[in-house]
């Protein structure tokens, strides 16, 4: 009989296995995959996985960054910290051709910066590299259409999702099979919460962006959402006023269409205590989300991460 | 909402239970599911009061009573747009447990999606409506969630309410429904009455009916048990090599049974080699010891073949290795299952070619009644027998779920058709082996001074298919070639007499004349086979059954109309009148080569002439 003298397993571990069984999955069954890093809180805990489902092999994958152009400066600093440490590549696109055009979030709106700076550029990466597998972290409950979707997830020659049509999931058993120019989106974090990613960070001792902590920051609020000023391109318009206030972020994207919170949560047990007692959504905080003609689903069919 | 800190406080004690629900929303499974996380305080505020606001502008007549289905309607979003009902996953902690809940749909179109839910669910929430008892679909619900390996049910017995909170309501339905469970392999029951509406024993117990001493749904879920299948012997399929440099080698994968420690001597299947276990790396760095559920590479302590798709087991007690089984299959696909079509099959980190060889029964997932059957459709479960083409680990899905379910996995389109679980393995696989035969295909071959190889071609009736094989058989004659011409008419005649022309049929057809052909090519001949073959998948199976560079598939391309036009054997003509069925180009697909390695347009040219551009293909050896 085996009596188990092994401690026993909690739901993080669990969450581990299973995120590392993709992650392997990928790796054994595509022939050029790539992990999509955002440099958020789940790509850090993507990162993590990365390094321990191939340990002490070096990930035998790439890292790829849609550069928008518009990132909060300290989420570029921290992706060259990652850069450095060099056990991966990170590779950095940029939409070159919406660059010279001057498409901007502030002058073209969320809707059409985030179809050029990174839809249309996630195409151009992928298609340039030929990667068949990217792996993602979106995880399903943070929003409605993330919930339908697969943890390997077909995408067309065009990398376009069909939601009426996907593939049915058993068990862990994936079809990872794919025709030439066709691809998968992988979501190893499919099962993670919120609160999961946090307990995580805060377990292994994984680093982040500093900017999920609480400090003072010039914010301007505009539209209802508190806008951090992180250089001069974001002009103020008349009667907006900078001003400092004890503000960190949920979630990180480009700067202006990404909403503080007031908090005073300045350490990891104090953004999950926030995170046990918080009452509002994740996501409440994009403002791209909120504008209606263009729904996360609409996105996603789109390319769309 | 004074219990929402401590509810969804973070310390999570009892690991993650994996669940689902099954009922429909006339049940109201929506709002039980709505309520429960209303109850266990993992609604958020911003959805509280859209919630409040959607259920006054609906409700206008209910006052502030909240709709809890409302919170669950990503679903009902769906159902607006028509788009097919999907599983929905939900995710909430409470203080003692983590819960993933896959909402499931329950009406019978939807069976492979609730399938798809239960495959990686421990425990099934099956909703009954109290005035109405057990239905049609509470046996369905119960069949798949039993077939699917689930063992543990919550019986919830909704709408209490509506019976007066009648005790002896109740009573029928436990009754009713422990005759059933068994029958269906559900083992352990726990019966719940409950009023979603009002929460009575959702969250927490209810004292409108004293009579019931049980915990509330809420408590049920955060204090249940779940017995680990699979916690017998050692079972590791490999998934990954891990070997950045000469000084390290693992093997990568996910305990799917048992437990392994340093020390312990493997085999590595469906092979013989064995070894012992030098080095156990967990995520966490090397450990003494792992058990089900850790993903972990281990090291040997010799050098031996391994490779993704292997099973690593315990030596003393390995997995059972087989090439023919029994199992039952869940029909995915849009085009119904062929019997002895080629499919992927995927088992565990293992991908075979299979292709089932009968189906013995369907089963109607509602009355469980075995019905005589030759086709599977969408959503229908067939009991059958399957055929690999190499020996796999297995066990039965009832023992040990990774290495008993399986996918198929449509060759040419790449769909994920059924799901299967594997039951029993057929002795006769077992007892008959490959004998070795001194003599072999290349001896025979030089004895006839030629190489042997096997020339397909395909095309549609009335191509000039047989003609054209007819003057290269010829011509290789002449040459002093020893040549069969295998004709798809003439075959008919004999081998292929019980077949007739519906797909099931063209399938097993082309299968015959292929094994024909590769048995004429193993003694050495060069075989000519004419036959339509119309399907891209068995000729691509027919290829497979070759050795690279023994088969060409020649594409006599003619289009219909100028077959019709010719129609040599006044086929084309009944057919278009109906009295010829299943007729190819007419009302039977023909799938055109893809890459044939020879293709003669026929438009135009002799057929003396295509015979030639064929017969200088033939290499001499």
């Amino acid at each position: 009989m085996t009596t188990s003298l092994l401690p026993a397993r909690s739901h993080l571990d669990d969450l581990e296995a299973e995120s590392i069984f993709i992650f392997r999955e990928v790796a054994a069954s595509f022939q050029r995959p790539v992990m999509l890093y955002s440099i958020g809180k789940d790509s850090s805990v993507l990162l993590h996985l990365l390094r321990k489902a191939f340990y002490p092999a070096r990930p035998p994958m790439p890292l790829l960054h849609v550069d928008t152009t518009w990132k909060f400066r300290e989420m570029i600093a921290f992706r060259e910290q990652v850069a450095a440490a060099g056990d991966l590549d990170v590779l950095v696109h940029i939409n070159e051709e919406g660059l010279r055009q001057g498409v901007s979030p502030l002058t073209h709106g969320a809707t059409v910066h985030t179809d050029v700076m990174k839809t249309a550029a996630l195409k151009q990466a992928l298609d340039k590299y030929a990667f068949d597998a990217a792996i993602g972290g979106a995880r399903r409950d943070e929003e409605k259409s993330r919930a339908k979707e697969r943890i390997f997830s077909f995408r067309n020659a065009q990398h376009r999702w069909d939601p009426r049509n996907q593939r049915p999931e058993f068990w862990h058993t994936y079809n990872t099979h794919v025709s030439k120019g066709e691809s998968v989106r992988v979501f190893p974090l499919s099962n993670w919460t919120e609160l999961d990613v946090w307990l995580y960070i805060q377990r292994e001792n994984i680093p982040v962006v500093p900017l999920y902590f609480a400090k003072p920051r010039p914010v301007v609020e505009r539209d209802g959402a508190l806008i951090m000023v992180d250089d001069d391109r974001y002009a103020l318009r008349e009667g907006e006023m900078a001003q400092m206030r004890e503000v960190r972020f949920r979630t990180l994207g480009c700067y202006p269409l990404t909403g503080a919170v007031e908090s005073s949560a300045d350490t990891l047990d104090k953004i999950i205590e926030e995170m046990a007692t918080s009452r509002s959504s994740e996501r409440q905080g994009r403002v791209i989300d909120q504008d209606p003609s263009a729904s996360m689903e609409r996105k996603k069919q789109e390319g769309y991460f | 909402m004074t219990t929402s800190s401590e509810k969804s406080g973070v310390v999570v004690a009892k690991g993650l239970l994996r669940f689902i629900t099954c009922g429909s929303v006339d049940d109201g499974k929506s709002t039980l599911l709505g309520r429960l996380l209303y109850d266990a305080g993992v609604v958020p505020d911003d959805q509280l009061a859209a919630l409040a606001g959607d259920s006054r502008r609906l409700h206008a007549d209910a006052g502030d009573v909240l709709d809890f289905s409302l919170l669950t309607d990503g679903l009902d979003a769906e159902r607006q747009q028509g788009i097919t009902i999907d599983v929905a996953y939900r995710y909430f902690h409470t203080v003692r447990r983590s819960f993933i809940v896959a909402d499931c749909p329950g009406h019978e179109q939807y069976t492979r999606n609730m399938a798809t839910g239960a495959s990686n669910a421990e425990l099934a929430v099956v909703l009954v409506d109290a005035r109405k008892g057990l239905l049609t679909q509470t046996r369905r619900h119960s069949f798949i969630c039993g077939l699917l390996g689930i063992r543990q049910v919550v019986l919830a017995i909704n709408k209490m309410d509506l019976v007066g909170y009648d005790e002896t309501v109740y009573d029928e339905i436990v009754t009713q429904y422990r005759e059933l469970a068994p029958e269906l392999g559900i083992e352990q029951v726990h019966y719940l009455p409950v009023c979603a509406l009002s929460g009575d024993n959702v969250g927490a117990r209810s004292s409108r009916m004293p009579w019931y001493r049980g915990p509330s749904l809420l408590e049920l879920l955060e204090s249940i048990d779940i017995a680990v299948a699979g916690a017998s012997d050692f079972r590791m399929p490999v998934q990954w090599v891990n070997r950045p440099d000469h000084s390290f080698r693992g093997y990568a994968g996910t305990i799917c049974g048992g437990r392994v420690a340093r020390g312990d001597e493997i085999v590595v299947q469906p092979g013989f080699q064995r070894a012992r276990v030098e080095r156990v790396v967990s995520p966490e760095g090397d450990v003494d010891a792992a058990e089900i559920g850790q993903a972990v590479t281990l090291c040997l302590d010799r050098e031996i073949d391994v490779t993704r798709g292997d099973v690593i087991a315990d030596a003393l007690h390995a997995a059972p290795v087989a090439d023919q089984f029994t199992c039952h299959l869940l029909w995915m696909g849009d085009v119904p299952l062929m019997p002895n079509r080629t499919y992927w099959l995927k088992v565990g980190t293992r991908t075979v070619n299979a292709r089932v060889m009968s189906i013995k029964h369907k089963v109607d997932v509602n009355t469980q009644a075995k019905l005589a059957t030759r086709h599977l459709e969408l959503n229908e479960v067939g009991y059958c027998t399957l055929g690999l083409d190499a020996d796999i680990a297995f066990e039965p899905y009832n023992v040990n779920r990774t290495l008993g379910g399986f996918i198929l996995v449509d060759r040419e389109n790449h769909a994920t058709v059924a799901c299967g679980m594997l039951d029993f393995a057929l002795d006769r696989s077992a007892n008959v082996h490959w004998q070795h035969l001194d003599i072999d295909k290349s001896v025979r071959g030089a004895s006839k001074n030629q190489r042997p190889l096997c020339l397909w071609f395909t095309g549609l009736s009335g191509a000039g298919k047989s003609t054209i094989a007819n003057l290269v058989e010829r011509r290789l004659h002449a040459l002093g070639f020893h040549t069969y011409l295998l004709d798809g008419d003439n075959v008919r005649h004999g081998i292929n007499k019980n077949l007739g022309f519906t797909p099931e049929d063209r399938v097993e057809n082309i299968r015959r004349i292929a094994e024909v052909a590769h048995l004429m090519v193993d003694a050495g001949l060069i075989v000519l086979v004419s036959a339509i073959s119309p399907y891209e998948s068995e000729r691509r199976a027919a290829r497979e059954l070759f050795e690279p560079g023994e088969f060409f598939e020649v594409f006599v391309d003619a289009t219909v109309e100028e077959c019709e036009a010719r129609d040599a054997k006044g086929l084309y003509r009944k057919a278009r009148a109906g009295l010829i069925r299943n007729f190819t180009g007419i009302d039977a697909p023909y799938e055109r080569p893809q890459a044939p390695d020879i293709h003669l347009v026929t438009a135009g040219r002799r057929a003396e002439q295509m015979a030639e551009q064929v017969a200088e293909r033939i290499p001499a050896i």
